[in-house]
């Protein structure tokens, strides 16, 4: 798309890059971060962290009306030989290290999950098959917690696969040791009534890599928190996503990557394509490089295909520099839209209209699913696209 | 032999919630192996023609025929058309964000051809066309006119002419907004497709310049939405020197 900007009725887009003394980033959000979700005010939705949000669909989550059920998820984790897969207590110490709750229901989560999941990859473990994590909705709320942690100088890729229908608002904690390098592909690929709201911390080890793939395809309401800050110099985190929005869908995505450390690097691509009436796509993406982050090296984008008329995309791209020793930092958005006349186009060199659609849709997501390296996950993705594509035909 | 027969073609435009008529009745027969240029002042009504035989949505054909090799090219959809042999170069060609151009090229002759090229003898026969048109082979993984420059777009779609190999090409203001050495590469393109002696030609043109590369056996003068003059190459040489401006008084008296 470039630097050719096609905005379709009904989108906006929006980014800035501010020097400034104080975070915004930290600051705009309405209560500070807390473990306890009684620290929240209910949000009322002017708030600019829920502004885009519709918070009559997210079921309760967010005023605490939503009471956990007992039947709203169930988990099946298998893992590889050399992993230990845990449930825990509240009290474990290893919850939570990764970062505290930034909004009313990422703490309502935190304060409302009974048992957590750990899974632990020991150090210098290298895993040579992912460790997959099941989270299929039976129908009812639940809450949830999830801690994955690398030793020192592991390597492991995680699945995390969300299907079936459920109210769930889980937060999961990724911690990566000195030199580890860990990939997660969290897919949600829910039923279309399902309602998730989670907050994802990584906090990467010096000179570890972090690599995310988030993909959401389904539910009602989807509203993810992916957030990244480094515990040592080094640290690499590549966040990649991908959703296809369809009609009367709400998929938001708040990304924060906090550059908290010096000589570390960050690269946010984020591409989703929508479709339908009342499709709703929002990304914020906020990169703050705080004073002491020398040798900061970040870029963050977002592009959006907008396939048919009545879907709207917010994407606001944030980048906030309190140093000017850094080797580099960039933002990009842009949404396009696939329209009558790259339609014709293609039909007037005999490409017909169900394959064109499909050409366009495919060469957009193409860069981001090779990146994933887990084969039989891109083939579903691949697969879900078509999906989605042939149903936006019928 | 391939023929197109244009029989009183008649089109119309929705504009400012009023229906306008474009086309008032164009008669042209073009066969395989000729070339004619349509020449014209702006607002003829030349894109128009253009656009509403490769079966743009915007074009209402409100009367007329129109016949490729028998066939009725108004009953067909765009990729119908272009399946059947024609092929319109654009004057202003499209950006598809996301697609390369080696793979929308593929999937072009894909379509047309009927079945996948073989990957080898492909990649060696875009590469060639490539160089003979002096495009970088970078070229081949851009996204489809994406940033392409107006000389590239233009030898994008010559690239797809050649490739394509049609039976009747319609070239709409190919020339338009091109520079000297543009313009003659983009004409050897096209001269190299006349010359296979399988290709009809359409040359539409507000400029003689072109015709001084691409040499036509025909020559119409389009005004008010219809031809209104026809000749030989010569036609070319008249209003090269005398401008459109008879005929847009003729046109309007009409």
């Amino acid at each position: 798309m470039a630097e050719a900007q096609n905005y379709p009725v009904g989108s906006t887009t929006a980014g800035q890059i501010a020097v400034a003394a104080e975070s915004t980033v930290a600051t705009r959000m309405s209560a500070p971060p807390s473990f306890d979700v009684a620290d929240f005010p209910v949000p009322h939705g002017r708030e600019e962290e829920w502004r885009f949000t519709p918070l009559e669909r997210l079921r309760g989550l967010h005023d605490g009306t939503a009471v956990a059920t007992g039947d709203g998820v169930k988990v099946d984790v298998r893992a590889p030989e050399g992993v230990t897969v845990e449930t825990v207590g509240r009290d474990d110490a290893r919850i939570g290290r990764a970062g505290t709750p930034v909004d009313r229901v990422a703490a309502q989560a935190y304060s409302a999950f009974e048992k957590a999941g750990v899974v632990t990859v020991p150090k210098e473990t290298v895993l040579s098959e992912p460790i997959r994590i099941a989270v299929h909705g039976e129908g009812g709320v639940a809450y949830g917690h999830q801690v994955i942690e690398l030793g020192a100088f592991a390597e492991a890729v995680v699945v995390i696969d969300h299907t079936g229908d459920a109210v769930l608002a889980a937060n999961v904690d990724y911690v990566l040791g000195d030199g580890a390098k860990l990939t997660v592909v969290s897919v949600q690929d829910w039923d279309d009534k399902a309602v998730h709201v989670g907050q994802h911390n990584a906090l990467i080890g010096r000179d570890a890599t972090f690599k995310s793939f988030v993909v959401t395809f389904g539910g009602d309401l989807v509203r993810l928190h992916p957030r990244v800050a480094y515990a040592g110099t080094g640290g690499e985190a590549e966040l990649f996503g991908l959703y296809f929005t369809d009609s009367g869908q709400h998929q938001e995505h708040r990304l924060l990557v906090d550059h908290n450390t010096p000589h570390c690097k960050s690269n946010v691509m984020y591409k989703g394509a929508l479709q339908g009436e009342s499709a709703h796509a929002v990304w914020i993406g906020d990169v703050l490089i705080e004073a002491k982050a020398e040798g900061t090296d970040t870029y963050e984008m977002n592009r959006n295909l907008v396939l048919t008329d009545g879907a709207r995309v917010d994407s606001v791209p944030n980048l906030e520099i309190e140093t000017g020793e850094i080797v580099g930092a960039g933002h990009a958005s842009a949404t396009g839209r696939f329209d009558d006349e790259q339609l014709f186009y293609l039909m007037a060199r005999g490409i017909p209209e169900h394959e064109a659609r499909r050409l366009v849709v495919r060469g957009f997501f193409a860069e981001l699913v090779q990146q994933i390296g887990v084969a039989d996950i891109e083939e579903r993705l691949l697969a879900k696209i078509e999906e989605e594509l042939e149903a936006s035909v019928a | 032999m391939a023929t197109l027969e244009i029989r009183d073609l008649h089109v119309t435009v929705e504009a400012d919630n009023a229906t306008k008529e474009i086309l008032k009745g164009v008669d042209l027969t073009v066969k395989q192996g000729e070339t004619h240029a349509i020449m014209g002042p702006n607002g003829s009504g030349k894109s128009t023609l253009a656009y509403s035989l490769a079966g743009h949505p915007k074009y209402t054909i409100t009367s007329g025929t129109v016949l490729l090799d028998g066939e009725d090219v108004l009953e067909m959809s765009v990729d119908e058309r272009a399946r059947a042999g024609l092929f319109l170069a654009m004057q202003y060609p499209v950006e598809v964000p996301g697609v390369s151009v080696s793979n929308f090229l593929r999937t072009s002759a894909t379509a047309i051809r009927g079945e996948a090229p073989k990957l080898r003898t492909w990649v060696k026969e875009v590469k060639e066309a490539m160089e003979r048109l002096n495009m970088d082979p970078a070229f081949a993984e851009r996204n489809v006119n994406e940033g392409f420059s107006g000389g590239e777009k233009k030898r994008h779609e010559i690239l797809q002419l050649e490739l394509l190999k049609p039976k009747m090409a319609i070239l709409d203001e190919t020339d338009s907004g091109l520079d000297v050495d543009a313009l003659r590469i983009v004409s050897e393109g096209v001269n190299r497709v006349r010359e296979t002696g399988e290709v009809g030609t359409l040359l539409i043109t507000h400029y003689t310049r072109i015709l001084r590369y691409i040499k036509p056996d025909h020559v119409h003068v389009f005004a008010g939405g219809r031809i209104v003059e026809s000749g030989g190459p010569e036609l070319a040489d008249k209003l090269e020197n005398e401008g459109y401006e008879a005929y847009v008084k003729g046109g309007a008296s009409a």
